[in-house]
């Protein structure tokens, strides 16, 4: 195999002690980034890849895309612990993640994250590796009207799992796109409902809504709940990561899924946000225990970060072979290459073997030394949760404020952030979820534009999102889980049966 | 001849500048200088300002670490609102591409060039117009008439962004391919359109080089004029047998449309000129280095370097440029009117 020598060659580059250091400081950085919400991995890499230029490509490469792994592993920290996703992808692995620390299990909750997160990588790793040049050109097949039907699958397969009325959820929703469409129209280039306020250009920004609406939020209700964490009481159980790790393999089926829905939004790319989302609700509704999601079960943390995780690595694949990054994080490691004077695109795994090796070998270790550094500090992230309310709660509420003003620099943001986090405390009360607001603003936006610009590609003509098998199978695929509720209700009506009961 | 004197004399200030290393006088950053960048992560204007920010740290050429923020919001109009209201900040610059002049009068955000002070031109990116490798056009003018003799809006032109620089160029190609119009599709950034084109989902763009050289270079676009009124000086192979220069102009090719976009720097208004002098000298500095020269040819820049009075007689000029080609297009946004630019000055008075 030829892919194989070339990956035992990258390997060899990789294990020096020089570059195995890199990856742990790379790691070790990365975490910080991803546990600060707002500053997120495409603005870490952004802030040290100044660093990195003194390096040789391959080492600096290691390093940046170490930070990035760092930054995906920490991005499920602050969410389980604190309901303070720091990066969009982590939203997902709130609803299970958190109240699995509430009832005590915050250690079993992070060692599910993590490790999932490490299967879904090395998924995506090995794909990268066996199969980059036949994937790197599927993603060319998406245009705007397939990126659409990606979206569209996502919100559909969203519906119905609601807790409370699925009008509510709609409610939410329709909430979340208004929100989304404040701002420039970028099929128009004009502006939207900013009302001539200069602050509203850009829009609301996800992650200010989200440090709000879940940081700020759940800092108000624990308030009210008596000035204390709930899960605060557990012990600190040093095994915690063994005994887990003999309740995760019944999960196969879910992790397998999900590597897969990570695997394919990572390349085409719709990215790790809608990845974790799809992957989510798909567990929930295929899941024996699907009624329980979002009381605290494990299966609702490995679903999520196993494809974020997986559409992260991914995202990684179009970047290097096309010269399109799959996420902002991305983006900004393609400045990079840039700058060492190497050039994404079709002839990078020819031109530059020994770099292109290097990287996917790092891929391997990163995630493998990473799993290893995470996992270690399991019970000391779980024994935070034992600090005194009164000293942490401040804590948590200044790095949410600084988060906010480190989105745009502004002071608007962090106001916004609190008026979100009141917004977040009242819809909690009026039972209104705040999931589907959340999905809205971060993908009303882009589905708004990939439908506009397959409107404008088509002259107006629906049947674009029918007009080839790919775009047709999966608005086809879309159309059956929105309807999924009705259907299955049909079917019981016709067959008679009298199934288990399922929400 | 004036400008000629003060421009050498600015030269000569700013060489006097670099070797009098430890001069007193000579005005320097106190603390981080921060580099605003009117547009998202990895777009063109990132790149450069990403790339400049490395070559001044690689080779040390200021004492003050330089920090790179992106403030793209409202096509940019977030980044220049910030230096507007920095007044006589001199630790804040900007790089800036054509929103400059298309933000404003595209969204009616009140900003103009003239909220700022220039500090210098770097470069001017080049346009080129490109199609898949599978399209049956070898020119530009096969292109144009095939375009012509289709049906009015057969054909998809994919850009970034809308009503900015590539949906003008559009724009100034219906011109020539009237009555027919092109469909245009806005995305969200360069990398974006070529992909898109790669995969056959438009029939041509205006990427930048940089935005497409590597589609290029795999075979994948080709390449069929360029934007400019002379053809490229850079004659190293980029593909087995092509060089930039290969690549005829649009003029040559019986399609009269020239654009570039300025890749400049602007400081805030009410800087001192010693402030000002500082940075044109950084500037030099970093494109003296050979990662500069590389980089240049690499996206196939017009590697074009002004300051002081002449960089403002252009920006002035490429204001009214823009102005007039919006407003043919009808792409000035509604509301109170903005004023229209007065045509660059013919002898504008000495600025002291």
């Amino acid at each position: 195999m030829e892919e194989l020598n070339s990956l035992f060659q990258g390997f060899a580059v990789v294990l020096t002690p020089y570059n195995l250091f890199l990856m742990c400081v790379g790691i070790v950085l990365g975490v910080i980034i991803g546990v600060l919400p707002g500053l997120g991995g495409a603005n870490g890499v952004a802030i040290l890849l100044p660093l990195t230029f003194s390096m040789s490509p391959t080492s600096a490469i290691i390093m940046l895309s170490c930070i990035y792994w760092g930054a995906l592993f920490g991005g499920a920290i602050t969410s389980i612990l604190f309901n303070i996703p720091g990066e969009p992808w982590s939203v997902a692995t709130t609803f299970d993640g958190h109240p699995m620390a509430q009832r005590g299990r915050a250690d079993e909750a992070l060692t599910a994250a993590f490790t999932s997160s490490f299967v879904g990588a090395l998924f995506a790793v090995i794909l990268i590796t066996f199969l980059a040049p036949i994937v790197a050109k599927f993603a060319l097949k998406f245009g705007p009207a397939e990126f659409f039907a990606v979206f569209f699958l996502t919100f559909a397969s969203f519906i119905g799992m609601g807790k409370g009325s699925p009008w509510k959820t709609v409610a939410a929703m329709t909430l979340g796109f208004a929100l989304a469409s404040v701002g420039l129209d970028k099929v128009t280039g004009t502006l939207r409902l900013t009302f001539g306020h200069e602050e509203l250009l850009t829009g609301f920004d996800f992650l200010i809504a989200v440090i709000g609406l879940f940081g700020i939020g759940e800092i108000l209700s624990s308030m009210e709940s008596g000035l204390k964490f709930q899960g605060a009481a557990a012990k600190i159980r040093l095994n915690a990561v063994l005994t887990t790790w003999k309740t995760l393999p019944k999960y196969w089926f879910t992790s397998i899924r999900s590597c897969i829905i990570g695997c394919w939004m990572g390349i085409t790319p719709g990215g790790a946000t809608p990845a974790s989302f799809m992957s989510y609700a798909l567990a929930k509704k295929f899941s024996k225990n699907g009624a329980n999601f979002g009381k605290g079960e494990v299966e609702g943390v490995i679903a999520p970060e196993t494809a974020a995780h997986a559409a992260g690595t991914a995202a990684l694949l179009p970047m290097l072979t096309l010269g399109i990054p799959g996420s902002p994080t991305a983006a900004v490691l393609l400045g990079g290459l840039l700058i060492w004077g190497l050039q994404p695109g079709p002839l990078l795994f020819v031109e530059q073997k020994e770099f292109v090796w290097g990287l996917i070998a790092s891929m391997y270790l990163g995630n493998f030394v990473g799993l290893i550094i995470v996992l270690t500090c399991v019970p000391l992230f779980a024994a935070i949760l034992r600090i005194p309310f009164s000293i942490i709660a401040p804590v948590i509420l200044v790095i949410c404020a600084v988060g906010a003003y480190t989105v745009h620099n502004s002071m608007f943001d962090v106001w916004l952030m609190l008026i979100f986090g009141f917004a977040g405390y009242v819809f909690n009360k009026l039972g209104y979820p705040l999931a589907p607001l959340v999905l809205a603003i971060v993908l009303g936006d882009k589905a708004e534009e990939s439908f506009r610009q397959a409107m404008l590609g088509s002259q107006g003509d629906l049947s674009v999102f029918f007009s080839n098998w790919l775009v047709g199978g999966i608005m086809g695929l879309g159309l059956l889980m929105l309807f999924w509720p009705v259907i299955a209700w049909v079917l019981e009506k016709a067959t008679g049966r009298t199934k288990s009961a399922e929400a | 001849m004036t400008f000629t004197k003060i421009s050498s004399l600015a030269v000569c200030a700013a060489a006097l500048a670099a070797f009098g290393a430890g001069s007193a006088s000579a005005w320097e950053p106190t603390k981080p200088v921060e580099f605003v960048i009117p547009a998202g992560t990895g777009g063109g204007a990132d790149q450069m300002a990403r790339f400049i920010q490395g070559v001044i740290t690689k080779h040390s050429l200021m004492k003050q670490p330089m920090v790179v923020v992106n403030k793209g919001g409202g096509a940019g109009a977030e980044g220049f609102l910030e230096v507007k209201n920095a007044k006589g900040d001199a630790h804040k610059i900007i790089i800036t591409l054509s929103n400059l002049f298309t933000t404003p009068y595209g969204t009616g955000v009140p900003f103009s060039y003239k909220d700022m002070t220039p500090v210098a031109m770097l470069a001017l990116d080049q346009f080129v117009l490109w199609v898949n490798k599978d399209a049956p056009y070898k020119t530009a003018k096969e292109y144009i008439d095939a375009v012509k003799a289709g049906t009015d809006k057969q054909f998809k032109m994919g850009g970034t962004g809308s009503k900015q620089e590539d949906q003008i160029i559009t724009a100034a190609l219906e011109r020539v391919t009237s009555p027919k119009k092109f469909i245009y599709i806005p995305y969200k950034g360069g990398g974006e359109v070529a992909t898109q084109l790669v995969g056959n989902h438009v029939n041509s763009t205006v990427n930048n080089p940089i935005e497409a050289v590597a589609q290029w270079r795999g075979g994948a676009l080709r390449p069929l004029c360029l934007f400019d009124g002379k053809r490229s000086t850079y004659t190293g192979k980029v593909t087995e047998t092509q060089a930039w220069s290969d690549i005829p102009t649009c003029k040559e090719s019986g399609l009269p449309v020239e654009y570039q976009m300025l890749r400049g720097i602007f400081m805030p208004s009410g800087v001192k000129p010693d402030e000002v002098a500082f940075y044109v000298d950084l500037f030099k500095k970093v494109r003296a280095t050979p990662d500069w020269k590389e980089f240049m040819e690499k996206g196939a820049f017009n590697d074009t370097f002004m300051s002081g009075e002449d960089y403002k007689k252009w920006v002035a000029a490429a204001d009214k440029t823009h102005f007039d080609l919006m407003k043919e297009a009808g792409f000035i946004a509604s509301g109170p009117p903005p004023a229209a630019p007065a045509a660059a000055p013919a002898a504008p008075a000495e600025k002291k």
